[in-house]
């Protein structure tokens, strides 16, 4: 008997391996002209992975405090072997991971794939859409660099005007009135142990969820489907859909390898708090259309303030995002969801490339 | 209870007060804001001099009793002095600023010098030998609109000092009788002190004042010139003190470091100044074949190869920040060689090949090192890519090879 298959029986007979993995046999991908939006999901989970793994690794020689920071980077960086590929990977893999969290969660939504009973899986998704860009947050001002500090500066002055509780959530993410090593501290204490407390078990009950309720076939394919069943196709997750999702991280595996060869994530200057801020600073891209969109709106809108108007409308935005399932329910209502996915894309898009150009 | 009593009495009479001096009568300005020319003073105007500011009125130097509103006001009973003469502008400011005791009730640390200075300066003696064209206090702090010299509207605030000074210097008719140049201006505005000056708003930057002094300006003497330019050039001084062009200069009654840099019109020194090209200074008293004539050749060769080498290690520096590698530490370095070579052009003063010689080898260590910290750097960019298409044909076998399988597994009909 081949070694592989004694541990197997091994396994099973002591823990019913076979029926452990009896769900994931059963569970069918469908097989349409949108299949390839499945495989987003399953690369933003791999990016996770990947973040992961590097983070570790990075931990490994990382110093937080602010006379450390940068220096500890700029070691991991040059002397450290692979640091730098290691260090490049993990900037590389947050960036593409909140991007193709954001193309899975627009995949969704224009598939309509939150419809009941998957309400509560776009609601977990959303949420670990907001923790990765709490991750990306948080980690941007680790090494301690001129750029992260001041528009990690910038972007806890943005919360500092949110009406009523501003000041002290500024206060609670800077761990005082300034961005000071207090600041370096906490962010470095929610991004490698508060967030991903968080994220490993929202990721969890979303991966439930869609055990749960299996793999949704676009709204526009049922009745299709329905009329003609002998049109039905599907696949079987394990392992035909797996191995495609693993050829899918090998690409994106590739992808991330080139970045960090070609294109290394650079380190900049060391963060100087007496500093005038540089001219022109911007946060990450994934923040950027808020940003820009922030400072296009005048000092006053009549009686109100301009800049905590929109950051009510933000929020207000991102609580109905967040809600979308709930409204969608009469083919009005979905037309309109479908228009406004279709706005917000072409302005997060115009807006991002605004900022880009603004100086 | 008591302190909010007392502070709000305070308040009251401040205000109070401020309004008994708003409101009372001044003639003199409801007259002269009507005249025209030299005679045209405002209340706008003298509300933002200085000393109408500090509560001084037109009588405080015209005498008069601005109160009354008649002829009178303008009487001699009223003490009215008119026109102050060109000649006692310098002892009536005087009386006042010269007072220590007066002045420290508005500005304690305000020098008190100012009078005794200027009857020491060429202005100032020559207006006592009785010439009324020379400069007197108003000619450059202004008349009826003086502000302090910290402000950007001074005539004497350090950015526009030199324009002050050239509304007399500059002008060739106005200069004629004193038989002086009349280009220090037009010099000036060229020159690299200037451009600190204006371009970069540098206010430490020299201006006319800062060599010549300014209630006591005088030209310096050839004696003194570098003593006026090591207020700031401390180490070119004290090099060229101990050098032997010292000894030289004052044999042949040049003046120290104007007779390479000149004066006014001093650009930003070259390494083409030294040598012995067409553009060189050295060679405006050295000629072929004497040592100095060699040493000036040598220096201007060690330093032109510190700089060749500098600019060789940031060529390959960039290269290798352009492929995105970490090459900071080697930037720190290289700043080092920068500082050696700004070092042996200082050293330059001491006009003797071995101290620049000491401070461009020092230069070249560096700048040997840095260039070998590039290579590495290009050679480690190489050695990623080369990994990273190792990887990628790794990448790829694996999912030809995961292809294969999956189109086996579902040819056997287990899709």
């Amino acid at each position: 008997m081949a070694p592989l298959v004694r541990v197997r029986n091994w396994l099973d007979e002591r823990f019913g391996w076979d029926e452990l993995l009896a769900p994931l046999r059963h569970k069918t991908v469908p097989i349409h002209r949108y299949s390839y939006w499945y495989f987003l999901g399953g690369i933003t989970l791999f990016l996770f992975g990947v973040q992961v793994c590097t983070g570790i690794l990075l931990l490994l020689y990382y110093r937080p405090s602010a006379n450390e920071a940068f220096e500890s980077v700029q070691y991991i960086m040059t002397q450290v072997q692979f640091g730098w590929l290691v260090r490049s990977v993990h900037s590389w893999a947050a960036n593409l991971m909140i991007f193709t969290a954001f193309l899975h969660m627009f995949s969704v939504l224009f598939l309509r794939a939150y419809r009941k009973p998957r309400e509560l899986t776009w609601v977990s998704g959303m949420l670990l859409l907001f923790l990765a860009m709490g991750f990306g947050f948080s980690g941007y001002l680790l090494p301690w660099n001129t750029l992260a500090f001041f528009a990690t500066k910038v972007g806890t002055d943005i919360a500092g005007q949110v009406p009523f509780v501003g000041h002290r959530l500024m206060v609670f993410l800077r761990g005082g009135d300034e961005v000071t090593g207090a600041t370096l501290s906490r962010f470095f204490g929610f991004h490698v142990a508060v967030l991903p407390g968080l994220i490993t078990l929202l990721i969890s009950i979303h991966l439930l969820l869609v055990q749960r309720f299996g793999i949704s076939v676009p709204a526009r394919m049922e009745p299709e489907w329905r009329a003609l069943p002998q049109q039905k196709r599907e696949m079987r997750f394990f392992p035909n859909f797996l191995l495609r999702e693993l050829m899918a991280w090998y690409i994106a595996l590739g992808v991330l390898g080139a970045l960090a060869a070609f294109s290394p994530w650079g380190l900049g200057t060391k963060a100087d708090p007496f500093a005038p801020a540089p001219a022109g600073i911007k946060p990450e891209w994934y923040f950027l259309f808020m940003f820009q969109t922030l400072k296009l709106i005048p000092a006053k809108l009549g009686m109100l303030d301009g800049e905590v108007v929109g950051i009510l409308t933000f929020s207000l935005a991102g609580l109905i995002w967040l809600l979308v399932p709930f409204l969608d329910g009469t083919k009005r209502t979905q037309r309109l969801v479908t228009g406004a996915a279709m706005f917000v894309v072409a302005y997060m898009g115009a807006m991002t490339a605004y900022g880009y150009v603004a100086k | 209870m008591w302190r909010n009593k007392n502070l709000g009495m305070v308040l009251v009479l401040a205000i109070a007060s401020a309004l008994a001096q708003a409101e009372q009568p001044n003639s003199c300005v409801d007259c002269h804001s009507a005249l025209e020319g030299e005679l045209h003073v405002t209340q706008e105007q003298f509300a933002q001099d200085i000393h109408g500011q500090k509560g001084l009125t037109c009588a405080s130097c015209h005498g008069g009793d601005p109160s009354r509103t008649d002829d009178s006001a303008m009487s001699k009973a009223a003490g009215f002095k008119g026109k102050v003469d060109r000649a006692a502008v310098p002892k009536l400011c005087g009386s006042c600023h010269s007072d220590p005791g007066f002045m420290r009730q508005y500005n304690p640390s305000l020098r008190t010098d100012q009078l005794s200075q200027y009857q020491t300066s060429v202005h100032g003696k020559r207006q006592a030998a009785g010439d009324t064209k020379v400069a007197v206090c108003t000619d450059c702090h202004g008349v009826h609109d003086l502000r302090p010299a910290t402000d950007t509207r001074s005539k004497v605030h350090p950015l526009n000092i030199a324009a002050t000074c050239s509304r007399c210097h500059a002008d060739s008719k106005y200069m004629a009788a004193y038989k002086i140049p009349t280009d220090q201006y037009a010099a000036y505005k060229t020159s690299v002190h200037h451009q600190a000056m204006v371009e970069r708003g540098d206010l430490s930057a020299p201006t006319c004042t800062t060599c010549h002094g300014n209630h006591g300006a005088t030209p310096p003497g050839v004696a003194s010139v570098a003593n006026v330019c090591s207020t700031c050039h401390v180490f070119q001084a004290q090099l060229f003190e101990s050098s032997p062009h010292k000894a030289a200069f004052a044999s042949a009654g040049l003046p120290g470091c104007v007779t390479c840099h000149s004066n006014h019109g001093i650009s930003q020194p070259s390494d083409a100044m030294l040598g012995t090209s067409a553009k060189s200074v050295c060679t405006n008293c050295h000629t072929q074949g004497d040592a100095g004539y060699q040493a000036a050749g040598d220096m201007q060769q060690q330093i032109h190869g510190l700089e060749t080498s500098i600019t060789r290690s940031d060529v390959i520096l960039s290269r290798a920040e352009s492929s995105g590698m970490e090459v900071s530490q080697a930037r720190l370095e290289l700043d080092q060689a920068r500082d050696a070579l700004t070092k042996a052009r200082v050293s330059v003063h001491t006009f003797a090949g071995k101290p620049v010689l000491t401070d461009v080898d020092s230069g070249l260590k560096i700048t040997a090192k840095t260039y070998s910290q590039g290579q590495a750097a290009l050679r480690e960019r190489d050695y990623r890519r080369t990994g990273l298409g190792m990887a990628l044909v790794a990448i790829v076998f694996v999912m030809v090879a995961l292809r294969l399988y999956t189109k086996e597994i579902e040819k056997n009909g287990s899709r």
